[in-house]
């Protein structure tokens, strides 16, 4: 107040900078709050790897598996199911697994799986997440939320609403009956030999 | 009101139908506040802040906390440990509340100091109380919901003040409980009043008290009416705008606040056991209570009162009387000088005492009784009261035969209780509390007659400095 001719352009800068470091330091304040809002550790903990014993599935029997919130389906498919399933380009949408987003590396084949008997498949249609049901006697699984068709190494048929196939997880086996969802194989590499 | 604001395009059709800018002249670039303000004047908007961040952190808190006797201990532990920085917004939110209350203190001392609450600002002053009480039921509240050992039997205590409330005591004791011991209904009804009612009711006591405010203008460190000297456009000659002088100057105080906040926050957020108590990291136990309870240190003044006198219902009653007295202080102080600056010295020594008093009862019911700790917080609890007597006697100059008759009355008060309660146990420390506080009262009251102790000085016509 001791001067009748304020500097405005020093003015104009210390209010700007100061706006700059309160703005940033406002922004840097809302990120624990941001953060809080995302899985706790807690929920990322319920994600760890599920471990399952299956030495008592039987053939054509299928389980199902809570793995990150999600259904896991564990179906060990009989050699009747096996033949069933083909890579015609006319049936499936996707024959050969080649949208990578849906299988990891290790299940990019006919089978879509590690051994040819075992399936595992997140149990989530790929349309609008619901939860299809196994038909063994028809070597399908069927969405009923929407009518989309499967086959039994969870290829989505032509014609079917879903655009993709249903999605294999990661997933290992630690030993011959023991399966692990949540793990790829490589880090037992040693331990198999 | 005459001149029309003339903004045009968006803005200019908004404000006609929604007064957004004539908001913002009136209370923010044309409010006049007095041009020496000081840093005391920071503890308003200070409050303000704190209330703005005690209810986000407490929305993201209610996003984890689960309001179960079951869960809750439990929620809060995953508060602190898995959800991403909880620990972070957990220990803003409970270091706020202490913060609000220093922030409270020192903004209800600057009123006492400059005689804020002084005609014609009344009501700003009720409202102010009003918050306070309602400050104190929501962290009351607040902390029972954490269900760790201080929790439940810090509300096990203050609930069981209402059933000494003669006749329907015990039977409300039940109601606010909902139930015959602390316990579910319990916990979800603070729950409820904590995040929703309680909020609220600050919220518009705070619109009230600043609308209050703005309606009569600031007080200020001389205690002289800005408002009395206007230049020709009715500008107040001694106001400088709200915006930008004091938003500025009330940014540097925020920065300091946030500064000392952070360092709470992040370095010592239990405060040695002050602001979260050791034994709340307990789950809450029916059976088993904590060997020493206390209430947070806001409350332990007022608990003090409470235990300074050896009867529930009378011990309530003091403790609800030395809340009560706050709201009249407005009508027990008429003296019409309002700021310390020039009131007499023993006005000063009065408050200076006061302040102590204060200060060493808040101390004193943090600390477990003994016969000596007692004896010190029944004094001062009476210091507290005389506080307030001593003000309504300063109200004007008092003449010999008042001076002598309001020192007797004081004194035979006093004095009667002490009779009453005198053993051959204690006689010695009741003879010297009360000898003591005699020679203060009469100190106070008397000398005036024979020394210029109690001589105001002469109030400015405009704001000094």
């Amino acid at each position: 107040m001791s001067s009748d001719n304020p500097d405005n352009g020093r003015r104009k800068f210390l209010t700007g900078s100061l706006s700059l470091v309160g703005g940033t330091g406002a922004a840097a304040t809302l990120w624990p709050f941001l953060s809080s809002m995302a899985p706790s550790a807690k929920a990322k903990a319920a994600g760890a790897p599920v471990k399952v014993d299956i030495s008592n599935l039987k053939e054509g029997e299928k389980i199902d598996l809570i793995w990150r919130k999600k259904p896991i389906w564990v179906v060990k498919r009989t050699k009747d199911m096996l033949d069933s399933i083909n890579t015609n380009e006319t049936k499936h949408k996707d024959p050969m697994s080649d949208n990578t987003d849906q299988q990891p590396d290790f299940a990019k084949n006919k089978f879509r799986s590690l051994k040819p008997e075992i399936l595992v498949l997140e149990g989530v249609c790929t349309h609008l997440g619901c939860n299809p049901a196994y038909k063994p006697g028809e070597n399908k699984f069927f969405c009923a939320c929407h009518g989309s068709n499967f086959d039994l190494a969870g290829k989505v048929a032509n014609g079917s609403p879903a655009g993709a196939n249903l999605k294999v997880p990661p997933y290992r086996f630690e030993d011959e009956n023991t399966l692990i969802v949540g793990e790829l194989p490589g880090s037992n590499e040693t331990k198999k030999g | 009101m005459s001149e029309k604001n003339q903004a045009t395009g968006v803005i200019g059709w908004i404000d006609e139908r929604l007064p957004i800018l004539s908001f913002i002249k009136d209370h923010l670039t044309h409010y006049y506040a007095p041009k020496n303000f000081n840093f005391w004047y920071f503890f308003g908007s200070l409050a303000f802040l704190i209330l703005f961040l005690q209810i986000f952190t407490g929305i993201f808190l209610a996003m984890h906390y689960k309001p179960d006797a079951k869960l809750a201990f439990d929620s809060v532990e995953f508060i602190m440990r898995d959800v991403n920085l909880g620990w972070l917004i957990r220990y803003m939110h409970s270091t706020g509340a202490s913060a609000f209350f220093v922030v409270v203190y020192l903004h209800m001392f600057r009123a006492l100091m400059y005689g804020s609450f002084k005609k014609p600002r009344e009501l700003i002053w009720l409202f102010g109380v009003f918050i306070y009480l309602a400050l104190m039921a929501e962290a009351f509240m607040g902390y029972l919901l954490p269900w760790g050992q201080m929790s439940y039997w810090g509300a096990q205590v203050i609930i069981n003040l209402f059933t000494t409330i003669p006749f329907i005591g015990p039977e409300l004791g039940v109601w606010i409980r909902g139930d015959f011991a602390i316990s579910d209904p319990t916990l979800t009804r603070f729950f409820a009043l904590h995040i929703v009612a309680v909020p609220m009711v600050i919220l518009l006591l705070v619109i009230l008290h600043l609308s209050a405010l703005h309606t009569v203008g600031s007080n200020n460190p001389d205690g002289v009416e800005i408002k009395k000297h206007k230049d020709e456009n009715g500008i107040p000659l001694d106001g400088v705008p709200f915006h930008p002088y004091y938003t500025v100057k009330d940014f540097v105080g925020i920065g300091v606040f946030l500064f000392l906040f952070a360092l709470t926050v992040f370095f010592v957020p239990e405060m040695g056991g002050y602001f979260l108590e050791h034994a709340n990291f307990i789950p809450a136990n029916p059976l088993v209570t904590p060997e020493h309870i206390a209430p947070v240190w806001y409350f332990t003044p007022f608990y003090s009162i409470l235990r300074a006198i050896p009867d529930p219902a009378y011990g309530a009653l003091a403790m609800a009387l030395s809340i009560v007295v706050l709201f009249f202080l407005p009508w027990i102080d008429k003296n019409p000088i309002k700021s310390i600056r020039y009131r007499s010295s023993l006005f000063k020594i009065n408050l200076f005492v006061f302040v102590i008093g204060f200060l060493i009862l808040g101390w004193l019911g943090v600390k477990a009784p003994t016969p000596l700790y007692s004896a010190l917080a029944l004094r001062f609890s009476e210091m507290y009261f005389i506080f307030f007597a001593l003000l309504y006697f300063y109200s004007t100059s008092r003449s010999n035969f008042f001076s002598y008759l309001f020192t007797g009355i004081l004194l035979s008060l006093i004095t009667i209780y002490d009779i009453t309660r005198i053993t051959s146990e204690n006689y010695l420390t009741v003879l010297i509390g009360l000898v003591l506080v005699s020679i203060f009262v009469i100190f106070m009251t008397i000398t005036p007659l024979y020394t210029r102790l109690n001589t105001e000085k002469q109030v400015p016509d405009r704001v000094t400095g």
